[in-house]
C-alpha cells in the first residue's frame, strides 16, 4: 500500500504516493527525476547521495521517502538560480574541485550546510564537514580550497 | 606566459558546470521509456561443479521476460588479452569464485528480476578451494582451469645482461621480500549499462566504461555480431582507475537480454557487486636481490614475483610483465633478471589498477634502495642522483627515454620539502622519506595484436565557421580528457576554447583504445592536434587562394587571422560575409579578419571542412618475449617526499606533508595535472595505510563496502605540494606525456622510507595498519631491552 506524503523539494511542494520501503534517494531520482543526487553505495557510507533535510546534510539512501513527510529538502538542482551557479558550485568549477563529478553534488551540499552555519570555517572545519563524503579522484585538496575561497568571499553570486 | 593562447593554462574544465549543477548524466541517470531491468545470478560458492541449472520457476514468475544461461549465450571464450581468453559469458561446467555469473533475468522491474534470480535452482558439487597461491601451486592441487597446469595463468622469464656474474662483482648485495594485499579501485560510481538491440539488428550499449573500443570488440565477438553493428556509448563516468578498462559480463548480459526481448535492458551494480567484479590491484609478493658498488652504483637486480590473480586472467598477462619491466627505469641498471608467475585462485579476478603492475614492485625496490644507500652511508637523494637515467638513455630492457626530467623532479622535492634541513633531525616518532617513480605514457601496442591506429580524431567546422566540433572515441572518466582535447583543438586550430565543442566516448566517433595505461593525453592528444591542424590547413588554403598569397604568410591565433606580410586586403571576403549575415548583431567591421570568416569562406568553396588526425606509435623496438609490455612512446617520472608522524603507543600513522614532482612533459591543463597528482597520492596513501580486500575460509569477501574497506577521507589526506616538471617530450603533442597513473608510483615507498625514519623499522608487508605498526614497534622495544640485558 502506498503512502501519501507532502514534501517540499527545492522550494516546490509535492504530494506523492510512495511505497513505504522506498528510500528517499530513489524517490528523488525515480519519482521526481532529480538525478543530480547520486547513489554510490546505498549503505550510508559514501555521501554521494547527500541532500539537505531542513538544512542538515543527510544521506538520502538510508532514509525512507516517508520520513521526508512535511519536511524541506534541498538537492543539488536547488542551488542554481536564474543568476547562474551558486557561489559554491562556481568555486568548485574554478578551483578544479571536480574530476569525475560523482561525489560533487554531495560535497557541494555538505559544504553549503557548513557555510550556512559557519561562514568562515578553518581548513580543519572544512575537512571535518566533508569527511563523510568520499572522493576517489581529487585528493580533496582542491575541494577544500574551493570551500575556503567561498568563505573568504572570493566568489560572489 | 607561454607562446600559447589556450594550453598550459588553468582553464576550468568544460564539463565542470554540468557536474557542479547535477546535470551531467551518468549511466544510472539514463532511462529508456520501455526498458526492462536485468539481474544476474552469481555463484554463492567459490569452487564447485554445476550439476544442474533449473530456471523453470523463474520463468513462471509474472513480469519475467527472459531468463538466459550458457545455453543461450554460447561458449565463446573472451577475456582481456586474446592470449588468455578464459571466460565465457556464463559458467556452464563450474564456478570459480563467489560472484561468478551463472544466469540472468530480464523483467519489468528490478525487484521482479531479483525475485526471479532467487528462483533459479542450481545444484552444485563442491570442489576443494584454492584460496592462496601456496595452495594453488601445490603438487597435485586441483585445477581451476583445465588448460592451465599448476594453476599458472602466466609466467615470465627474462634476463638482460648477466645478473649472476654482475652480482658476484658487487660490494653489497641485498635480498628482501615485500608484499601487499588485494586492492579495489573503489571509484564512486558503480558500473552500470543499458543494452539496446533495435529492430534493424543494430546493438547500442550505453556503459560506464573506460574503453568503449575494447568493449565493442568483446561484445561483438561473444554475441557473434559484426563489429560495425555494435555501438558503445559512454556517458559521464564516475571514475574507473582500471577496473572499468575491459568488458564486464554485465555489459554482455544486458545486450543478450535485449536481443532476446527486443527491449532495452538496464542493469547497475550494487557496491557489493563492484567489489566482486574486482579487477583491481593484484596481491604481489616480490623478492628482490639488488647489487651495488661501494660508490653507490646500482648494477644488478634479480627479481622474483608471484601474483595472486583470482579466478580469471583479466589483465593479468600484462600485469605480470609490467611488474618486472617497469623496474627497468628510472635508474641505469645494466643487469636485470625477472622470473614471475601469475597464479589462479578461487577469488575474484584481479586486473589493472592505476600504476598497472608497477606499484608494489616500485614500493619494494625504492625501500630496498634506501636500505642500500644507508648501508653505504649515502643520502637517499644523492644515491638516486648517482643512478638515475638521463634524456636519451635506453634501459637494459630497451625502454628509450626520449624526455626525462628525473633530476629536476628530485631537486624540486628536495628543495620544496626542506629535505636537507629536516633529514636526520626529526624527533622519534616523526619521519621524512623520499622515493622516485616511473611509468609508461601509453602502451606501445594494443591489447590485441594489430597494426590498428590507436586513435583517430575528427574536427568538423560548423558551416558558419564559428565553432569547431571535435569527435573522438576517447574516454572522459573524470581525469579531464575532454577538456584537454578541447584545449588542444583550440590551440592547434587557433580559436578560443569556447569555440570548441567535444563529443567523445562513442565508438561511432572513431577508434580510440580508451583510458588505460596513462595513454590519452599523448596518444589521443596527438591525433586531435593533427585533426585540428588539418582543418586549419584546409581553411588557410582556401583563404590563401582567394587572396593570392601563400599559406605560409597566414596564421591563426585565438580566433584571429594573422597576416605576416603587409598590405593584404580582405575587404571582399568581409563584405560577402556581411551580406550573408544581415540582421546579425556581431558583425565584424574594422576588426582583423576572423577565423570564422575564413572558415565560412572555406565552407562556401569546398563544403564541410573536416580535419582528420590519427595516431599510431612509431616502431618501439624490443625483440625479446614480452617486449610489448613496458615499451611506450615516452615515459613519465616523478619524485616525492613524505613527512609523517607515528603514535608510538598505538601504531597510528598520520601523513603530515607530501611534496610531489611529476614530469608530465608539458602541462596542457595545469590544474588537471595537479589534480591527477593529488588523486594519485590519495590512492597510494590508502593502499599504504589501510586498503585491503579480505576473505574468509570459504572465499567469501568480508569487506565489500566502504564501511569496512576504508579509502582515505578528507581527514586522512594532507595537503600536497604539487610541482609540475616539463621536459618537453618530442613524441607528445606540444611536448605532453602522462601523469594520470605514473603519479602514484613514489607514494607508497616514500611513506615506507619516512616510516623507517620515524621508527627505525623496515616494513615488508602492506597495509601499514596501526596493528602491524604497533606490533613491530613493541617487538623492536623488546629486542632492544633484551640487547641491553645482554650487555
Ligand atoms: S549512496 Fe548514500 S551514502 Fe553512499
Ligand atoms: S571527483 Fe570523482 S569521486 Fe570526487
Amino acid at each position: 500500500m502506498k503512502i501519501v506524503i507532502n514534501v517540499t523539494v527545492n522550494q516546490k511542494n509535492y504530494e506523492l504516493a510512495v511505497e513505504p520501503n522506498m528510500t528517499l534517494v530513489d524517490m528523488l531520482r525515480e519519482e521526481l527525476r532529480l538525478t543530480g543526487t547520486k547513489k554510490g553505495c546505498g549503505l550510508g557510507e559514501c555521501g554521494a547521495c547527500t541532500i539537505l533535510l531542513d538544512g542538515q546534510p543527510v544521506s538520502s539512501c538510508v532514509m525512507l521517502a516517508v520520513e521526508a513527510h512535511n519536511r524541506k529538502i534541498v538537492t543539488i538542482e536547488g542551488l542554481e538560480t536564474e543568476k547562474g551557479l551558486h557561489p559554491i558550485q562556481q568555486a568548485f568549477v574554478e578551483k578544479g574541485a571536480i574530476q569525475c563529478g560523482f561525489c560533487t553534488s554531495g560535497m557541494v551540499l555538505s559544504a553549503k550546510a557548513l557555510l550556512d552555519d559557519h561562514p568562515h570555517p578553518d581548513e580543519q572545519d572544512i575537512r571535518k564537514a566533508i569527511s563523510g563524503n568520499l572522493c576517489r579522484c581529487t585528493g580533496y585538496q582542491k575541494i577544500v580550497e574551493a570551500v575556503q575561497s567561498v568563505s573568504e568571499g572570493e566568489q560572489t553570486s | 606566459m607561454t607562446q600559447y593562447h589556450t594550453i598550459n593554462s588553468r582553464a576550468p574544465r568544460i564539463d565542470a558546470p554540468d557536474k557542479a549543477s547535477g546535470k551531467a548524466q551518468f549511466i544510472d541517470d539514463l532511462n529508456m521509456s520501455d526498458q526492462l531491468h536485468g539481474a544476474i545470478l552469481q555463484s554463492p560458492l567459490a569452487h564447485a561443479r554445476i550439476v544442474k541449472i533449473d530456471t523453470s520457476r523463474a520463468r513462471k514468475l509474472p513480469g519475467v521476460k527472459a531468463v538466459v544461461t550458457a545455453e543461450d549465450a554460447g561458449l565463446v571464450q573472451y577475456g582481456v588479452s586474446p592470449a588468455r581468453y578464459d571466460e565465457t559469458l556464463f559458467c556452464h561446467d563450474k564456478v570459480r569464485y563467489i560472484g561468478d555469473e551463472i544466469a540472468a533475468v530480464a523483467a519489468v522491474d528490478r525487484e521482479t528480476a531479483l525475485a526471479a534470480v532467487s528462483l533459479i535452482d542450481v545444484e552444485y558439487e563442491e570442489l576443494p578451494l584454492l584460496l592462496s597461491v601456496e595452495e594453488a601451486m601445490k603438487e597435485g592441487a586441483p585445477l581451476i582451469h583445465e588448460d592451465y597446469p599448476g594453476n599458472i595463468c602466466a609466467e615470465v622469464h627474462q634476463e638482460f645482461g648477466d645478473v649472476e656474474a654482475a652480482l658476484a662483482e658487487c660490494d653489497i648485495v641485498r635480498t628482501d621480500t615485500f608484499m601487499n594485499k588485494m586492492q579495489n579501485c573503489a571509484f564512486l560510481e558503480p558500473q552500470g549499462c543499458i543494452g539496446h538491440y533495435d529492430h534493424r539488428g543494430y546493438l547500442t550499449l550505453y556503459s560506464s566504461t573506460q574503453t568503449p573500443h575494447y568493449v565493442q570488440r568483446t561484445v561483438a565477438m561473444t554475441l557473434k555480431m559484426p563489429i560495425g553493428k555494435v555501438r558503445v556509448v559512454k556517458p559521464y563516468v564516475g571514475g574507473g582507475f582500471g577496473a572499468k578498462a575491459s568488458a564486464n559480463a554485465m555489459e554482455m548480459v544486458a545486450c543478450l537480454l535485449s536481443m532476446k526481448t527486443g527491449k532495452p535492458v538496464k542493469m547497475v551494480f550494487t557496491r557489493e557487486q563492484v567489489f566482486l567484479q574486482a579487477r583491481g590491484r593484484h596481491k604481489f609478493v616480490h623478492t628482490l636481490t639488488t647489487g651495488a658498488k661501494k660508490d653507490g652504483t646500482v648494477v644488478a637486480l634479480k627479481h622474483n614475483c608471484i601474483l595472486e590473480g583470482g579466478a580469471y586472467a583479466s589483465f593479468g598477462i600484462a600485469t605480470v610483465y609490467y611488474a618486472g619491466s617497469l623496474l627497468g627505469g628510472p635508474y641505469k641498471l645494466q643487469h636485470m633478471k625477472y622470473d614471475a608467475y601469475r597464479v589462479y585462485t578461487n577469488k575474484p579476478a584481479c586486473g589493472a589498477q592505476r600504476g598497472h603492475g608497477g606499484v608494489i614492485a616500485r614500493a619494494a625496490w625504492e625501500q630496498q634502495l634506501d636500505v642500500i644507500a644507508e648501508e653505504l652511508g649515502m643520502d637517499p637523494v644523492e644515491f638516486r642522483f648517482k643512478n638515475m637515467m638521463n634524456n636519451g638513455d635506453t634501459s637494459c630492457n630497451d625502454l628509450y627515454m626520449s624526455s626525462f626530467g628525473m633530476r629536476e623532479c628530485v631537486e624540486a622535492v628536495r628543495d620544496k620539502s626542506g629535505w636537507e634541513r629536516k633529514r636526520g633531525t626529526l624527533p622519534r616518532g616523526k619521519g621524512i622519506g623520499m622515493a622516485c617513480g616511473f611509468f609508461v605514457s601509453g602502451a606501445g601496442f594494443p591489447i590485441y595484436r594489430s597494426e590498428t591506429f590507436h586513435c583517430t580524431a575528427t574536427v568538423k567546422l560548423s558551416e558558419d565557421g564559428g565553432a569547431a566540433h571535435l569527435y573522438t572515441a576517447s574516454a572522459e572518466i573524470g581525469q579531464g580528457s575532454d577538456t584537454t582535447f578541447a584545449m588542444i583543438t583550440a590551440e592547434a586550430l587557433g580559436v578560443p576554447l569556447n569555440a570548441v565543442k567535444v563529443s567523445s566516448g562513442d565508438t561511432d566517433f572513431g577508434v580510440d583504445l580508451g583510458a588505460y595505461s596513462s595513454r590519452q593525453t599523448l596518444m589521443t592528444g596527438f591525433a586531435v592536434k593533427h585533426a585540428a591542424e588539418d582543418a586549419k590547413r584546409q581553411v588557410l588554403e582556401v583563404l590563401a587562394d582567394k587572396l593570392r598569397i601563400s599559406v605560409s604568410d597566414i596564421d591563426v591565433k585565438d580566433g584571429t587571422v594573422i597576416f605576416k606580410g603587409p598590405g593584404i586586403t580582405f575587404r571582399t571576403i568581409r563584405n560577402r560575409y556581411r551580406k550573408e549575415h544581415r540582421g546579425w548583431t556581431d558583425m565584424p567591421d574594422d576588426a582583423p579578419l576572423s577565423f570564422a570568416e575564413a572558415a565560412r569562406l572555406a565552407f562556401i568553396v569546398k563544403g564541410t571542412v573536416i580535419g582528420q588526425g590519427e595516431y599510431r606509435p612509431r616502431w618501439l623496438g624490443g625483440k625479446f618475449k614480452g617486449a610489448a609490455v613496458g615499451t611506450s612512446p615516452a615515459y613519465g617520472c616523478s619524485a616525492q617526499v613524505v613527512e609523517l608522524r607515528v603514535d608510538m603507543e598505538t601504531g597510528q600513522i598520520t601523513i603530515d606533508n607530501m611534496t610531489d614532482a611529476h614530469d608530465c612533459g608539458f602541462a596542457i591543463n595545469r590544474t588537471s595535472v595537479e589534480g591527477q597528482m593529488q588523486g594519485s597520492l590519495l590512492m597510494g596513501l590508502g593502499e599504504a595505510l589501510f586498503e585491503e580486500v579480505k576473505f574468509d575460509q570459504k572465499g567469501r569477501m568480508l569487506n565489500p563496502n566502504f564501511g569496512e574497506y576504508k579509502i582515505p577521507t578528507a581527514l586522512d589526506m594532507p595537503n600536497v605540494t604539487p610541482i609540475i616538471v616539463e621536459s618537453n617530450e618530442p613524441y607528445g603533442p606540444y611536448g605532453a606525456k602522462e601523469v594520470g597513473e605514473g603519479a602514484i608510483m613514489p607514494t607508497i615507498p616514500a611513506i615506507l622510507n619516512a616510516l623507517y625514519d620515524a621508527t627505525g623499522i623496515r616494513f615488508h608487508e602492506l597495509p601499514l595498519t596501526p596493528e602491524r605498526v604497533y606490533k613491530a614497534i613493541k617487538e623492536k622495544q623488546c629486542e632492544a631491552k633484551a640487547e641491553r640485558g645482554r650487555k
